[in-house]
């Protein structure tokens, strides 16, 4: 079982982000399960969720305490104090930022990838959201899922102009970053987790 | 959390004479503040949305009423942002209970004020849902026995705080999570309720509807009621950027086209009786100020359903103006320009 | 059939198979994306009711109990500050023997206010006299609304699907949605013994003396009793139809030799059957699911903890100056028994506090550290208070 967590502020659709994660994963006919931890509706406000992708059925339902992955939709976050906490040993973090990889990488000490989401979310929506962009990197770099389930989920989202510029967003997207490069190794212990 | 309290100003419509304010350079609010302290009974820092009118209306409401005051918050946007525990805003006596009952403890607070013999003048805040809806038997119960309380709703016209679902305050064909619109459905199908009216018709002394578009009307409005031995109403009309669908640097463009338009009037009700209105200098149609806003998007399709929705929506609009009287007679009128604004502000810039 | 869908849309599409003609709403967290996806399937023509957008959850109690009683099956759904504000009403449904289905989407319950999950709201109400089932997964909680109608109209008592709120309404994961043909097989219309009837005048809700009181509260009870019966048979043709089975009054799970057990109800259950499988307990412990607390079923619990040594009981509420509420129960239950197990009663996951997997090893420490008390809430930390409210 693979768990990743996805911080971002209301608005930026990280809990959508999550939600369509886990519906790729059905997509494969594997399990999923996506929920986000947060408070009153607001704009701005933090916002935590969490996915967890499985191939045997998921029955835990508390918080993810140590991902696999994090992704930030937003680089101001990484100020807050815990963003990072109980990130697994090896753990990789995808941001949306628009500082190098490599900086992130050296001032987190772990391994960061770096992606503009925002400016290609602006360039092919007109709008910031960055969830779609980040999460087509992030199917890139993982392989976990793959970009046809993503469009096919996006495609029971999305409806007319927002869903081609979606689906041309998630190509672009999924050049940004290098393939297979978070590719993670099966783990004997992974597939008993329930 | 410092804001620069000049900025929505600043980016306000062009419709006014504001271009030559627009090329200055900003004051630091911090100099201002000296030049002209203020009681700020709600502090910055809490957690509001960016352009939260509901926010500026509490802010403008507080410093209005002075420090001499105890507030009963109903369940909401701002009891939620202003108390994040063990954090707080507001630098008054303050109590959040329930959702429906801030008239009635707001009763029991003045109740226990005038049994000890204190002047401490007890406000009673809630929005809409609070307000109309499930609030509405505790503040009628309030209003009939006269309490000594000003009560103010802060309506952006649907449950924010939940999620956007309507109130009896969203407005005719409003989209909102529970009234959107479909195939058999052209958003909210009941009208907007007239509250000011069924408040006024409690025989109070003072009743009144406001906006953050006209931030001195607030004040004025507040400092009359807290001058009254009596019950007191306002309702100030709150534009939600997240709940109507537009950016939160519009708040107050959007509420100055709802008050121009004449779907929100200004107006004063005393003992019942209409005892004064904002006259509208330029008339604006609907059209103008509901295309703004994406939670009436569904109203500029092709659909025929929707044309007869605007239509609907001017009438309601005309109606208005028709009852109120705010047709002003063509003279540039004096109420509704930023020089009056201005002059009431003390020549101030911002409020 | 099978789709990724958020808790709430799955309710929301059991519901409308149910075929509801008045549905009551009033939004409050975290239940709104129920009458939310409701309402979407009403405004595009896919759900055929009259919607009403309430004034406040004590008029959607109020709501579907007249649309109940004029001869209508109804819906409404709320949790939290909702169902204390609506109380007098269920009283008064359940008292009437109207059969009424309600989601409350479990919250815990001001002071102090919080949105968050915990059972504290439908502990609350216990005594109005409904029947009340708790739902484990979002599966069981689409199957049990679908179920509940079923149950409701045959014993003429209302049904309360619990289900905690965000847990299970904000989590998206796999969930089967019958066929409208499957729910209408197992579904009748809607029938009620005692609608309001111009052609059959009858008065509902007079004023009764002492000298029938006891009798109706009597028949009451028996009913809500009897209805045990019902919520096993009613599992048991949905399991025939369907292939799901969703758990009768309650389950056991876990080896057969084991003398220890952990009983719980709702989402706390998915974890601490991970938790089993992930961080293995020395000697082998039993994990009974509790369905139905209204009725609680007495035999079935004292036969599920026969032959134990130790039952821990598990609750997300409590009792202030008592202790638990099901823990107490289970208590009275099993001290039917020659030898009773020992019963240890823990709350946790309060005001939404997460439920870590690392809650079983804990749980299970009280079989060599035994409590002083009967009751503790497990997973408080004392040192965020001043020694004196310790």
């Amino acid at each position: 079982m693979t768990e990743i967590r996805i911080h971002g502020r209301g608005g930026q659709g990280n809990v959508v982000a999550a939600y369509l994660f886990a519906m790729a994963a059905f997509e494969e006919q594997r399990y999923g399960q996506a929920f986000p931890n947060f408070g009153a509706e607001r704009r701005g406000a933090p916002v935590i969720a969490f996915v967890r992708i499985a191939d045997s059925p998921i029955q835990r339902r508390n918080q993810v305490r140590h991902p696999a992955f994090l992704i930030i939709q937003d680089q101001a976050l990484l100020q807050v104090p815990g963003v990072t906490d109980g990130l697994k040993p090896g753990g990789k973090i995808l941001v949306n930022s628009s500082f190098e990889s490599a900086e992130l990488s050296k001032q987190l000490g772990k391994e960061v990838i770096a992606l503009q989401a925002t400016v290609l979310a602006k360039k092919f929506l007109g709008r910031p959201v960055p969830n779609t962009a980040l999460l087509a990197a992030f199917f890139t770099l993982t392989e976990m899922l793959s970009q046809e389930s993503l469009a096919a989920v996006l495609q029971k989202r999305f409806k007319g102009d927002i869903l081609d510029k979606n689906l041309q967003l998630i190509q672009e997207g999924a050049k940004q970053v290098p393939a297979g490069l978070w590719k993670e190794k099966e783990e004997k212990s992974n597939a008993a987790s329930a | 959390m410092q804001t620069k309290v000049g900025t929505p100003v600043n980016q306000q419509t062009s419709n006014f004479k504001t271009n030559q304010m627009m090329t200055e350079t900003a004051i630091p609010v911090s100099n201002l503040r000296k030049k002209q302290p203020r009681f700020r009974g709600l502090e910055s820092g809490h957690r509001a949305c960016l352009g939260c009118a509901e926010a500026l209306a509490a802010r403008l409401v507080t410093e209005s009423a002075g420090p001499d005051v105890m507030v009963a918050n109903a369940t909401g946007c701002l009891e939620i942002f202003t108390t994040p525990w063990p954090e707080s805003a507001w630098r008054i006596p303050w109590v959040h209970s329930l959702f429906e009952n801030a008239g009635a403890v707001a009763s029991g607070m003045e109740a226990a004020l005038k049994a000890q013999g204190k002047s401490s003048k007890v406000l009673a805040f809630g929005g809409d849902g609070g307000t109309f809806d499930i609030g509405f038997q505790a503040l009628s119960g309030m209003l009939e026995r006269g309490h000594n309380v000003l009560y103010v709703c802060f309506d952006n016209e649907a449950y924010m705080n939940t999620g956007i679902q309507r109130s009896s305050s969203t407005p005719h064909a409003a989209m909102t999570t529970t009234s959107p619109p479909g195939k058999e459905r052209m958003g909210k199908r009941h009208l907007k309720k007239d509250i000011v009216s069924i408040v006024a018709a409690h025989h109070i002394p003072y009743a009144a509807t406001t906006s953050v578009a006209y931030p001195s009307d607030i004040r004025k409005k507040v400092r009359r009621a807290m001058a009254i031995d009596g019950s007191t109403f306002l309702q100030i009309h709150c534009p939600c950027p997240l709940g109507w669908g537009h950016e939160g640097d519009k708040s107050i463009e959007v509420a100055r086209l709802a008050v121009q338009s004449g779907l929100f009037p200004i107006i004063e009700l005393e003992r019942g009786g209409l005892a004064g209105a904002m006259p509208l200098r330029n008339i604006r149609p609907v059209t103008e100020y509901l295309k703004k806003q994406q939670r009436f998007k569904h109203l500029f399709t092709e659909d025929l359903r929707a044309k007869e929705e605007l239509e609907h929506i001017q009438a309601i609009a005309d109606h208005n103006i028709e009852v109120y009287g705010l047709r002003s007679d063509g003279s540039t009128d004096a109420f509704d320009s930023e020089g009056m604004d201005t002059v009431r502000r003390g020549g101030m810039r911002w409020a | 059939m099978l789709q990724a869908l958020e808790g709430s849309q799955a309710v929301a599409q059991a519901v409308a198979l149910c075929r509801p003609q008045v549905i009551a709403a009033y939004p409050i967290t975290p239940q709104t994306h129920i009458v939310e996806n409701i309402s979407k399937l009403v405004a595009d023509g896919k759900l055929r009711c009259e919607f009403i957008s309430v004034e406040s959850e004590f008029s959607a109690a109020s709501v579907v109990l007249g649309a109940a009683l004029a001869g209508s099956r109804t819906y409404t759904a709320t949790a939290s500050q909702g169902i204390l504000l609506m109380a007098e009403v269920l009283f008064n449904i359940a008292g009437m023997r109207v059969p009424i289905v309600m989601t409350c989407a479990n919250r815990a319950v001001s002071s102090p206010l919080s949105i968050w999950n915990d059972q504290q709201d439908s502990m609350a109400v216990r005594d109005a006299g409904w029947i009340q089932l708790y739902c484990a997964d979002n599966q069981e909680a689409v199957d049990t609304t679908i179920q509940a109608y079923r149950i409701a109209e045959r014993t003429e008592l209302p049904v309360m699907v619990c289900m905690d709120g965000f847990t299970l309404t904000h989590t998206l994961e796999g969930i089967d949605i019958p066929t409208q043909k499957q729910v209408d097989a197992y579904l009748p219309p809607y029938q009620f013994s005692r609608t309001l009837e111009p052609r059959n005048p009858i008065s509902l809700g007079t004023l009764v003396g002492p000298d029938f009181y006891s009798e109706a509260r009597h028949s009451h009870h028996q009913a809500i009793l009897n209805a045990q019966a019902e919520i096993v048979s009613a599992d048991q043709d949905w399991f025939a139809m369907s292939g799901r089975k969703t758990g009768g009054l309650l389950s056991v799970e876990g080896p057969e030799q084991a003398k220890t057990a952990i009983l719980a109800i709702g989402s706390v259950l998915g974890t601490l059957q991970a938790a089993l499988t992930e961080l293995p307990p020395g000697e082998p412990v039993k994990l009974i699911k509790l369905r139905s607390f209204r009725p609680f079923p007495t035999e079935t619990v004292k036969a599920a903890c026969k032959g134990l040594d130790n039952v821990i009981v598990l609750e997300r509420a409590f009792s202030p100056g008592s202790g638990g509420i099901i823990g107490l129960e289970v208590l009275a239950a099993l001290s039917e028994l020659p030898t009773p197990p020992r019963v240890h009663n823990f709350a946790a996951g309060l005001g939404g506090r997460d439920i870590p997997l690392e809650i079983l090893p804990k749980l299970l420490e009280v079989l060599t550290e035994p409590n002083d008390g009967r009751f503790k809430i497990i997973d408080v930390d004392l040192e965020k208070l001043p020694v004196e409210d310790r």
